[in-house]
Order: structure tokens, then C-alpha cells, then sequence
């Protein structure tokens, strides 16, 4: 009776564990397959071109996306104008200055601004700023994703914060430099990386998006001009491009995904081995 | 001699202060623009949904005829597409992640976790419009060709899997969906899990479970509040995701049993029509389905943040 117990209860154990391990293998299995399939079937498309011209005519072969990778980091570099100085500074007040009751609301209200749907930022943006222009443009296409990097911002530049030893402010403190620039010159400095990491890891997730550009940077077919016209984004041009009838443009598409997503990965991985040590725990 | 020393502390400390003060009150003013982000999103979809929010009320959460030519809307349709796509979603992305996340903290040897949590945290950073390119012309016709015809004949009595099946469906949506929330339920159902004490797996080892008995028992029942958080901020995900969704639900609006038919959320109706809507009424009904999809999500992360809160504290990592 109880060896057969025994038996059942280890037998159940066995059948878990292979129940998890499935299970794990079950959730890699889809970025394994889209990397598979992206490289099958848009590494063939990609060549001088593809970077440096403008989308062909409908149909034809040829052609490229240059100037949507050109407004794709256009459209980042203003990104990151925006969100980079509210979003570290927010978070140098959540780690440093706040007590934990107004760090508190205000770390929620970031996460809470975390999880609005992106479409949603789109359709801000737009009663924002491009009614009041009278137009798409690029300028609406960097404030939406700016703004969406500030809480993304903030929250891992606290995170980086709060691993810089007491220690080094007491010290600081202690030798009577003022407290903003101990926060400045030794908090701070000694979280660069940390809040760099953070920073990138921002720029990478709002570099895919797609849904608030669709009412604010709109895209087009030339080399961007200036920031109060339409601008022609990576993102923006592979959903048109893959919902449209034609095979050519297709295959350019597959390509712009697989150098969207290289570029995404790489960014990923590449902080992960910036900052393997200390700040590795937290991000 | 010492007055001098004096007065020069005295004229330094007074320029830090000015230092001191100018920059807390520059920080706290950045760390305050979530605030007036938050009220600047309900101000901006309020303005642009009110003429529709005056014309149509609260019937405009029930009523299901959507007719830009005759000037009527409403948004039933969508909230039943995003509702059941989301909860499609739910139900192959929860078992899944929390096993994942228990093989993780749990039972994966050390070598293996590091590789695998990268593999993960990698799916999750894959932008939501390869995800639907790739869903659309890889997944779906596998999907097509070798999952849906066995579903139909195993379960095809349920009314859920009767009905044509063309290309795009809801089904196909909400297993998309799922691929997209697996990454943060797996992540921070792994925060949960390994807040718990060790004491608490160790007690049960020494009463005699086995691995998977202390799992069960000391692991997921003592973390099963944190687990329902990680579980509603996954929801929270799906209901606002739109480009993986929008290029494959089919866009028709649906109201009925079949996960075969074609679909349309509130998120997929925004990215299909927004742009096409040349009266102001119709762009106001659209702002308006954006209040409605603001008002769920902000409701559904708010109840995730506070079902973490109160389980793991302030400490738990942010989530991109």
C-alpha cells in the first residue's frame, strides 16, 4: 500500500517535471521558428540597395527602405530627446528624493502608464499634436515615442539607483559636498552604465513600435525632409508592405523584419554583456 | 581669521542650497509628469470622444451596429472581440508560463536557467508587427493546415469549433496574443516564485514531498496571489496589443461562438479606421472605443499592480 503510494507520488513527480520541461520548450519554440523563417526568407532580399534606396514602384523589383531605417532613427534620436532627461531625472527623485510614500504613487502611476496600449499613445498624440499642425509629422512621431519611453525610463533608472552602495553618498555627504551633487557626480556617475542599459532597453522596445506612428508619423515613399512633414519609419513600412498584394514587396518586407528584429536583439544582447556584472541582477 | 572662514562656509552653503533645492524640485517635477501624462491621455481621448460620448451614452457599450454612413456606432462588437481573444489568450498562456516559470526557479538545472530566461526576455523584446507578419503568412496556414481540421473533428461538437475557417480568425488572433504574453506572465511569475522563502520549500522537503508535492504545496498555493497578479498584467497586455492582432483577426465585426470567424477588437478597429474616418463624428466614436479600451486596460494593470504590491512590495523589477 504505501510502496505503491510511494510509487504514484514519484511516478507524479517524474511526469511534472517533464510536464514543465515541454512546457519550457514550448515557449522558446516560436522565437526560434520566427528567426528560422525571417532568415529564410528575408536574408536573400537583403543588399546595398535595400539600405540605401527608396521604395521602387509598385510591383517592380528593385528598390529599398533607406529612408525608412533613416526615419526610423529620426524618429528614436527625438525619442530619446524627450524621454531620456524626464525619464532619468524622474527616476534620479523616485531613488533619491522621494519618501516611500510619494515614491510609492508615483513608481504605480509609471507602471500604470506602462501598460497603456500603445494604440492608445497613437491617438493622444495625435489630438496633441497633429490636429493642432494640421498634419502628420515626423515631430508627432518622436513625442509619441517619447513619451512612451519616460515611464520605461524612469522606473529602470530607479531600479539602477537604489545598487549604488549608501556608502558612497554617506561619503560623499560626509566630505560636504552639496546633495545634488552627490547625486550628480557619484550616484549617478556610478550608475551610468546601469542607466544606459535601461535607456537602450527603451529605445529597443519603442524602435519596433508600430501602432502609435500609424496616426503620427504616417509614413511615405521619399527621404525625410523635415520634421513637420510625414516621415517613413521601419515598422510602419513592413506593415504596409506585408499587407499588401505583391510578392516583391513581400520579400523586402522580410527583410525589414529581419534587420528590425536584428536590430531590437542586438541591442538586448548587447547591454546584457555591457553589463554582466553588478547590474545584471536587476534589469 | 575665523570670521572670514565663516562667512565663506556661510556664502558656499548658501549656493549649494540654491543647487540642493533648484534640482530636487527639477526631479520631482520630471518624476510628476507621469501624473499629468495620465490625466493628459483621459483629457485628449475625453475631447476627442465627447461629441460621440453626447450623442450615444453609455449605449454606445451595447449597441452593435457600426454604420459610418448613417452616422451610428457602437462598440459591442469589439469589446466581445477583444474580451474573447484576450481570454483565448489567457487560457493557452497561463498554464504554460506559470510551468515555465516553476521549471525556471524550480527544477531547471542551473546551467540551463540563465540561457532560457535570456530566450525568453529576447521573445519578449520581438516587435509586435514581425510577430503579426510572421503569424500571418507562417503560423496561420500551419495553423490551417494541421491544427484547426483536428480541432474540428476532436471537439467540432462544441459550437465554438463549428463554422467556416478562411484564413484570419479570431483563434489565430488569441494564439498570437498568447506567444506575446507569454514573456511577461513567464517574468514576473518568476519574480514571485523565488520571493518565496526558502524556508517554506525546505519545511515540506522535511516532511517528505517530493520535489513535486513542495512545488504544489509550499511554492505555487503560498505564491498564488502574486501568480493571479502576473496573470492580470498579461491581460492587461492583450487587451491593448494591436498590430499582431490587426493583421490577423480578419477585421469583421463578430459577435457569436466560433473562434473560426474573423474578428475586430477595439485596438484593431483604431489601427483599420482611424485613419480613414473623414467625418467628425465618426473619428469622435473612434476616440471614444479608445476611452473604452483606456478605461479596461487602466482598470486591469491598476488591479495587477496592486495584486503585486501587496505580495512581493515596492521591491519587484519593472517590467518593459
Amino acid at each position: 500500500m504505501t510502496a505503491a503510494n510511494h510509487k504514484l507520488r514519484n511516478f507524479k513527480d517524474a511526469l511534472m517535471q517533464i510536464v514543465a520541461l515541454l512546457c519550457a520548450i514550448i515557449v522558446v519554440t516560436p522565437l526560434v521558428l520566427i528567426f528560422y523563417h525571417l532568415i529564410k526568407l528575408g536574408f536573400s532580399s537583403i543588399n546595398w540597395a535595400f539600405f540605401t534606396q527608396l521604395p521602387g514602384p509598385v510591383g517592380e523589383p528593385g528598390g529599398g527602405m533607406g529612408n525608412a531605417i533613416v526615419g526610423t532613427f529620426i524618429l528614436l534620436g527625438q525619442a530619446a530627446v524627450i524621454g531620456v532627461p524626464v525619464g532619468v531625472l524622474g527616476g534620479v527623485f523616485l531613488a533619491e528624493y522621494g519618501s516611500p510614500k510619494s515614491s510609492g504613487w508615483i513608481r504605480f502611476a509609471a507602471d500604470i502608464l506602462n501598460g497603456v496600449p500603445s494604440i492608445v499613445w497613437g491617438l493622444v498624440v495625435y489630438g496633441l499634436v497633429v490636429v493642432p499642425m494640421h498634419g502628420f509629422s515626423a515631430l508627432a512621431g518622436g513625442v509619441v515615442l517619447g513619451l512612451m519611453m519616460v515611464p520605461l525610463v524612469m522606473r529602470t533608472t530607479e531600479e539602477v539607483l537604489h545598487l549604488v552602495p549608501a556608502g558612497y553618498r554617506e561619503a560623499a555627504l560626509a566630505l560636504g559636498v552639496s546633495k545634488w551633487k552627490t547625486v550628480l557626480q557619484i550616484v549617478v556617475r556610478t550608475a551610468l552604465k546601469g542607466i544606459a542599459t535601461g535607456v537602450l532597453l527603451a529605445i529597443a522596445r519603442v524602435a519596433g513600435e508600430t501602432a502609435p506612428l500609424l496616426f503620427t508619423a504616417l509614413g511615405n515613399n521619399i527621404w525625410a525632409r523635415s520634421l513637420t512633414q510625414p516621415i517613413a519609419a521601419l515598422p510602419l513600412q513592413i506593415f504596409n508592405y506585408a499587407m499588401s498584394p505583391y510578392d516583391e514587396w513581400h520579400r523586402q518586407a522580410w527583410a525589414a523584419a529581419l534587420v528590425l528584429l536584428l536590430l531590437v536583439l542586438f541591442i538586448n544582447i548587447g547591454v546584457r554583456f555591457l553589463t554582466r556584472d553588478r547590474w545584471k541582477a536587476k534589469i | 581669521m575665523n570670521a572670514i572662514a565663516i562667512n565663506v562656509n556661510r556664502k558656499s552653503s548658501g549656493v549649494s542650497h540654491f543647487g540642493d533645492s533648484t534640482f530636487k524640485w527639477l526631479t520631482l517635477l520630471m518624476a510628476l509628469s507621469v501624473f499629468v501624462l495620465i490625466a493628459l491621455i483621459g483629457y485628449e481621448l475625453f475631447v476627442g470622444a465627447r461629441p460621440s460620448i453626447q450623442k450615444f451614452g453609455w449605449h454606445f457599450l451595447v449597441s452593435s451596429s457600426w454604420d459610418p454612413v448613417n452616422g451610428v456606432f457602437g462598440a459591442l462588437p469589439y469589446i466581445f472581440g477583444t474580451l474573447v481573444t484576450s481570454f483565448i489568450a489567457l487560457l493557452i498562456a497561463v498554464p504554460l508560463s506559470i510551468a515555465t516559470a516553476v521549471f525556471l526557479t524550480e527544477l531547471a538545472p542551473l546551467w540551463v536557467r540563465q540561457p532560457l530566461i535570456m530566450f525568453i526576455e529576447l521573445l519578449a523584446a520581438i516587435p509586435s508587427v514581425i510577430l503579426g507578419f510572421w503569424g500571418f503568412y507562417v503560423m496561420v496556414p500551419w495553423l490551417h493546415d494541421h491544427v484547426y481540421p483536428l480541432l474540428r473533428s476532436s471537439l467540432g461538437f462544441l459550437p465554438f469549433f463549428q463554422g467556416a475557417d478562411h484564413g484570419p480568425c479570431i483563434l489565430s488572433a488569441g494564439i498570437i496574443l498568447a506567444i506575446m504574453i507569454i514573456p511577461i506572465i513567464t517574468s514576473v511569475s518568476r519574480e514571485i516564485l523565488r520571493s518565496v522563502p526558502g524556508l517554506q520549500r525546505e519545511a515540506a522537503y522535511a516532511l517528505g514531498a517530493t520535489r513535486w508535492e513542495v512545488t504544489r504545496i509550499a511554492v505555487l498555493s503560498y505564491a498564488k496571489r502574486g501568480l493571479f497578479g502576473a496573470v492580470i498584467l498579461g491581460l492587461g497586455r492583450a487587451l491593448g496589443e494591436t498590430m499582431a492582432v490587426t493583421m490577423l483577426i480578419g477585421n469583421a465585426p463578430y459577435i457569436g461562438w466560433s473562434v473560426f470567424a474573423p474578428g475586430q477588437t477595439l485596438a484593431s478597429v483604431l489601427a483599420n479606421e482611424f485613419t480613414e474616418a473623414s467625418d467628425p463624428l465618426y473619428s469622435s466614436a473612434l476616440f471614444h472605443v479608445g476611452l473604452v479600451l483606456l478605461g479596461v486596460t487602466l482598470l486591469v494593470n491598476a488591479l495587477a499592480r496592486l495584486l503585486l504590491v501587496t505580495f512581493a512590495g515596492p521591491g519587484m523589477k519593472p517590467q518593459h
